[in-house]
């Protein structure tokens, strides 16, 4: 919905993991976006595959036409059920095409775990490893003095990627979270066990496993798990199908990226060894990948199989094949893992269907004991999320269990929201060049306090503030140069300081006469007192907080007496 | 001197040492650094805060586990990735050969090496690693080798790099040094080839493809001896490119163990490799050769051409030394040595040009086959630490890692060019370095704000001179506005007014009176208002007018300012004391 914001005001935009930015050519190709884009090497690498992947789906079923009346709203009203209640049609676009894709990709500028990226100058943000993908990060985003959390899509579960970094989270001002788990009532670990045993028994029953899957991330470990479990569990002739236009690269991307892997993970390739056992499925033939069902699948095909394949919404690419082939048999089973999709909905247009259903979504985001367990370690000051957590899921309305809970309550946002953020920014950092440094006199006020004051020229570029010392006082101009130089010169007046402290009437006093006033009379007064030097008819009220001095033709006079007053009172 | 690097650094009150290298050309205690430079008594651990470790070359890392675990260190050790999972089969390897081969006692252990790996921490590239509150250390590429590093290591605003080796020229398998301009303090460089300006890589490239050729051609054996990592790579992928280009059928074969075992790691670490062979990876891993096959013993008697990349690169023992026997008299094979040899090695002897060596056993081996040398290294040039230079803006350099005289004149070079003092301490000599830093203190936004709009206005490039109180409480340093200060000491401001009155012939109405001196003081730069309670403001200076009580011709002018305002008012009451103009009203 880009008609929110102008995407040519936006500077900069961070990317948590590869899942989170498939609508990336979107915004910022012909949109007017010129900012940058920052991610993790997987992030880019894995994210240009499964949107290599599905480019590729898209255009295998080319259309020769592209109706777009439908989505007029009055013939949209008398369209059968699910397309007449579909909402805000006319926001539909088209999927883009590869060079959009290398366009998108080409903004992207690489970043790594902790490192620390400056932004105008301004703020700092450094993406901290999340543990939810190859890659995938949270994003700290700080100044001196603020600092705001970003996680999205986060694990605390041990799986391939590097475990979720929690202590650079800590000291939060503002936390914003979201991506937690699609399924908070699953848990992940068993349904994967689940998964293992329903495929394990209808392939001994000689029927045929489909996964519907995207080509990277979960499969990685669903078939590590396989790896360990077909030994045990006598599948060593079953043959296992990858399927993706990108099955290769995604197989041989994952052994690469080492430094983004969990610890047991990165020991292996110290020896060297390949992180990942798919490498010895494939050496030993047991796994096999093609970019299609056309070419050699189709002569190396053996059933009973496992394939898996995408796209996990059953509406397109090589999966649509695999429903209708093994739908009508009974022997077979469909089992879902990917948490993205209703299975109920992904199935409709197959029914009905004899094939066996097994839903096993495995979403290792975070749930909500996990998340308040987090929240307790990091201790934000606010937390920002989206409304739907901070109440329990529509349909289990009894489940007080299933929303965030943490003190003081989260704040909460809704689409199109613009929210403001409970917190003011005070100070700033500055620097104070050496050789000002040096010229400034502290004075102690009070102990331990030290004041100095400072009158500067401050310069300020890309966002960053330095004193300097100021220039010295223009000389008289001895050539034509050096005027010109003296005109860059500020204005150099120094601003007379601020006065405190009060004035002791006895002394000050003693102090006029010392000076040749003889004729001097104190009044007292409510307040004060008013010292009176009858000759010159000036006066002087002296309060607690404040001097007066009355003086009227005597210009040295009233210098003079300025000075004896100032003698009494501290300067800031 | 090259080889046994170790340098110590001390940064604002911080100790990191970086490298901790071995000298290949001695075996005594001589081959390891002085540790008790560093502290004469008392732990290193006390007094070291971090120790960081370049690449996994054995002069950078070698005498790492005599450190850690004979003399005793457990403070972190970093590294990157590649330089932790390959720094510990070379160290062992060396111990192999020191301990097993030469028998040597008092050395390191299998056990010491594990234990010294257990203190690594490995780092990713441009990561930021927090050591403690203060001190932090950042990665670069280096290009030197798989995994080699340049270091920052910045503690508040000071801050110095380390280069390690580097390269700048992007070669077959890795990409060039690069940093950014992160303006440190000190650079501290390599300058093994301080005036060298090589000739182009592709020069030397075309060279050692013919020489191979022609021998591989007249049915000669070609033997390279390489280490394991690094040079090894880049030629493989070179020759690997030529067979398939050439169509050539003669074998190619490297010794087993390490060779394959590092090519190994490539694959792995291939995110580490170029721009080009990280991109066509997934199709073809460079790293896995069609013509380069594993070595076995019993081939080097095998009659015909082939080409043998065999280990150690100085041919001091092992495979390497024992093909150069077998081959070493027949004049049609060739020897290349690709890079640096120690003296008192065979490769030494034989590129010195001695042709018979006497070996174990007062054998006389009589060389007849030809003996090539031809560099490889990866190391910056001249014109490449110049361009480093260029790329970080260090305000001083300083120069290690590579022999005297030339670094002399590196040094004069980089002083005339780039006008920053260059030093280069010999070994065990101590450099001191002055920084000037600036302070960083807190400013308040609310004054950052005041000011900064009062400087946008009327000229933005102004510069604007600005006033604040510093003050500095508990070691904290905070710039606010005075008034702020005031408040936050608890003291109220002691108001300084002054009050002048001015008497003025005119016999016109008070408010006339006031008119006319508001149209004579509007005309100047100030903010002038007429109040409607009949008074004048000039920027925060009050004036009214009231009438003599006794005289009605004469109008007094009230004029009242406060300190602050000192200069205006005093001004402004000597303008009014020299009368109104006449007016035209």
């Amino acid at each position: 919905q880009t008609e929110l914001l102008d995407l040519s005001t936006v500077d900069v935009i961070l990317i948590s993991n590869y899942h989170c930015m498939m609508a990336l050519p979107y915004i910022t190709e012909n949109t007017g976006f010129t900012g940058t884009v920052y991610a993790t090497e997987p992030t880019v690498q894995i994210g240009r595959l499964l949107m290599e992947e599905l480019v590729n789906f898209i255009e295998r079923v080319p259309k020769a036409q592209s109706a777009s009346m439908w989505k007029n709203k009055e013939v949209q009203r008398l369209l059968p059920a699910p397309l007449k209640d579909a909402v805000e049609v006319s926001m539909w676009r088209k999927c883009y095409t590869m060079p959009e894709v290398n366009a998108a990709l080409s903004k992207i500028q690489l970043v790594g775990y902790s490192q620390k990226i400056e932004l105008f100058g301004a703020v700092q943000v450094t993406p901290l490893s999340s543990g939810y993908a190859l890659g995938s990060s949270n994003w700290i985003i700080q100044s001196h003095y603020e600092k705001v959390s970003y996680v999205s899509g986060s694990s605390l579960l041990t799986t391939h990627p590097q475990p979720m970094d929690q202590t650079s989270l800590k000291n939060s001002d503002v936390l914003i979270l979201t991506g937690l788990t699609q399924i908070p009532t699953a848990n992940p670990d068993g349904m994967v066990g689940e998964f293992c045993s329903n495929l394990a028994m209808t392939v001994l029953n000689g029927g045929n496993v489909l996964v519907p899957c995207y080509p990277s991330g979960v499969i990685y470990d669903l078939l590590e798990c396989l790896y360990q479990y077909i030994g045990s569990a006598g599948l060593t002739n079953i043959p296992f199908y990858f399927i993706s236009p990108v099955a290769n690269s995604s197989l041989e991307f994952s052994q690469i990226f080492a430094e983004w892997l969990c610890h047991n993970k990165q020991t292996k390739v110290y020896l060297p060894e390949p992180p990942f056992p798919h490498a010895e499925l494939i050496q030993t033939n047991k796994l096999k990948h093609y970019p299609s069902i056309h070419g050699d699948f189709s002569n190396d095909f053996k059933q009973p199989c496992v394939v898996f394949t995408g796209h996990p919404s059953l509406r397109f690419g090589d999966v649509v094949h695999f429903m209708e082939l093994w739908g009508k048999s009974s022997l077979n089973t469909v089992i879902f893992t990917e948490p993205d999709f209703s299975y109920l909905d992904a199935l409709a247009p197959y029914q009905p269907l004899a094939m066996k259903c097994v839903y096993c979504p495995i979403d290792t985001r975070l749930n909500f004991i996990q998340v308040s367990k987090f929240l307790k370690e990091v201790q934000p000051l606010h937390v920002v999320c989206p409304e739907q957590y901070t109440q329990p899921p529509p349909t289990q309305s009894h489940r007080t269990d299933l929303m965030i809970d943490c003190q003081p309550p989260p704040m909460s946002y809704r689409r199109a929201e613009v929210l403001t953020l409970p917190y003011k920014r005070r100070y700033e950092k500055i620097e104070i060049m050496p050789d000002l440094a040096d010229s400034l006199v502290p004075l102690e006020i009070k102990p331990g306090i030290s004041l100095a004051t400072v009158s500067a020229v401050l310069h300020t570029k890309d966002n960053k503030h330095v004193l300097q010392l100021p220039p010295k006082p223009p000389q008289p101009p001895a050539s034509k140069k050096r005027k010109r130089v003296s005109d860059d010169v500020p204005e150099c007046k120094p601003l007379k300081p601020l006065l405190s402290g009060s004035i002791p009437v006895d002394q000050f006093v003693q102090t006029l006469e010392k000076h040749g006033f003889s004729d001097v009379k104190v009044e007292d007064t409510a307040k004060g007192h008013i010292v009176l030097l009858q000759e010159a008819e000036t006066l002087i009220q002296i309060e607690e907080d404040s001097t007066h001095i009355i003086c009227d033709n005597d210009e040295p006079l009233r210098v003079k007496l300025r000075d004896l007053v100032l003698k009494f009172l501290q300067k800031f | 001197d090259v080889g046994r690097s170790c340098i110590l650094v001390s940064i604002a009150g911080k100790n990191v040492m970086l490298d901790c290298g071995m000298h290949m050309g001695y075996n005594d205690d001589r081959r390891f650094p002085d540790f008790s430079y560093i502290t004469q008594n008392g732990r290193l651990t006390d007094f070291l805060d971090c120790v960081i470790i370049s690449h996994f070359h054995l002069d950078h890392c070698g005498a790492l586990p005599y450190f850690s675990e004979m003399v005793g260190y457990d403070r972190p050790i970093y590294m990157t990735h590649p330089t932790k999972a390959i720094c510990p089969i070379l160290l062992e390897d060396y111990r192999k050969i020191t301990v097993d081969k030469k028998g040597e006692t008092n050395f390191f252990t299998s056990q010491m090496i594990k234990d010294c790996m257990k203190k690594v921490v490995a780092v990713h590239l441009h990561q930021t690693v927090q050591v403690d509150e203060e001190l932090e250390i950042k990665a670069y590429y280096a290009g030197h080798v798989l995994g080699a590093a340049m270091f920052q290591i910045k503690v508040g605003c000071e801050s110095v790099v380390y280069t390690g080796d580097y390269n700048m020229t992007p070669d077959r398998h890795l990409g060039a040094a690069w940093i950014d301009k992160c303006r440190p303090d000190l650079l501290i460089t390599e300058s093994t080839y301080a005036t060298t300006i090589r000739d182009s890589k592709r020069c030397r490239e075309r060279d050692f493809l013919k020489k191979v050729h022609e021998t591989v051609e007249r049915g000669g054996k070609v033997l390279i001896p390489v280490f394991a990592l690094g040079r090894a790579q880049e030629l493989c992928i070179l020759l690997e490119t030529f067979w398939e280009r050439m169509n050539l059928k003669a074998p190619i074969y490297f010794s087993t163990g390490l060779t394959e075992k590092a090519n190994h790691y490539y694959k792995l670490f291939i995110t580490w490799t170029n721009q080009k062979i990280r991109k066509t990876f997934v199709q073809r891993n460079m790293f896995e050769f069609k013509h380069i096959k594993a070595f076995d013993r019993a081939f080097a008697d095998n009659p015909g051409p082939m080409v043998v990349f065999a280990t150690p690169g100085m041919l001091h023992a092992g495979q390497s030394l024992q093909i150069f026997r077998k081959w070493a008299g027949n004049e049609k094979n060739m020897v290349i040595m690709p890079g640096y040899c120690v003296q008192g090695t065979v490769g030494h002897k034989i590129l010195s040009g001695q042709r018979k060596l006497e070996m174990e056993g007062r054998q006389i081996l009589e060389v007849k086959m030809q003996v090539e040398y031809m560099s490889f290294s990866a190391h910056a040039d001249a014109k490449g630490i110049m361009q480093l230079i260029r790329q970080a803006e260090p305000r001083n350099v300083l120069l290690v890692h590579g022999e005297a005289k030339k670094m002399e004149f590196l040094k004069q070079k980089i002083e005339q060019e780039f006008h920053v003092s260059c030093y280069m301490p010999a070994n065990g000599e101590t450099t001191t370095i002055l920084t000037n830093p600036s302070i960083p203190v807190d400013i308040s936004l609310g004054l950052l704000k005041r000011e900064t709009a009062i400087g946008l206005l009327p000229d933005a490039k102004k510069p604007k001179l600005m006033h604040g109180t510093l003050m500095m409480k508990d070691n904290s340093f905070r710039l606010v506005s005075p008034e702020q200060a005031l408040k936050e000491l608890g003291l109220t401001e002691h108001q300084l007014r002054f009050t002048c009155r001015v008497h003025i012939q005119d016999p016109r109405k008070e408010h006339e009176t006031v008119l006319r001196v508001y149209n004579h003081l509007k005309g100047q730069d100030y903010s002038v208002q007429h109040l409607p309670d009949g008074s004048i403001t000039v920027e925060s200076i009050l004036i009214q007018a009231t009438a003599h009580s006794e005289d009605q011709g004469t109008k007094v002018l009230l004029v009242s300012w406060t300190y602050q305002d000192e200069e205006l008012g005093s001004y402004l009451t000597s303008l009014l004391k020299k009368g109104l103009p006449q007016s035209t009203a």
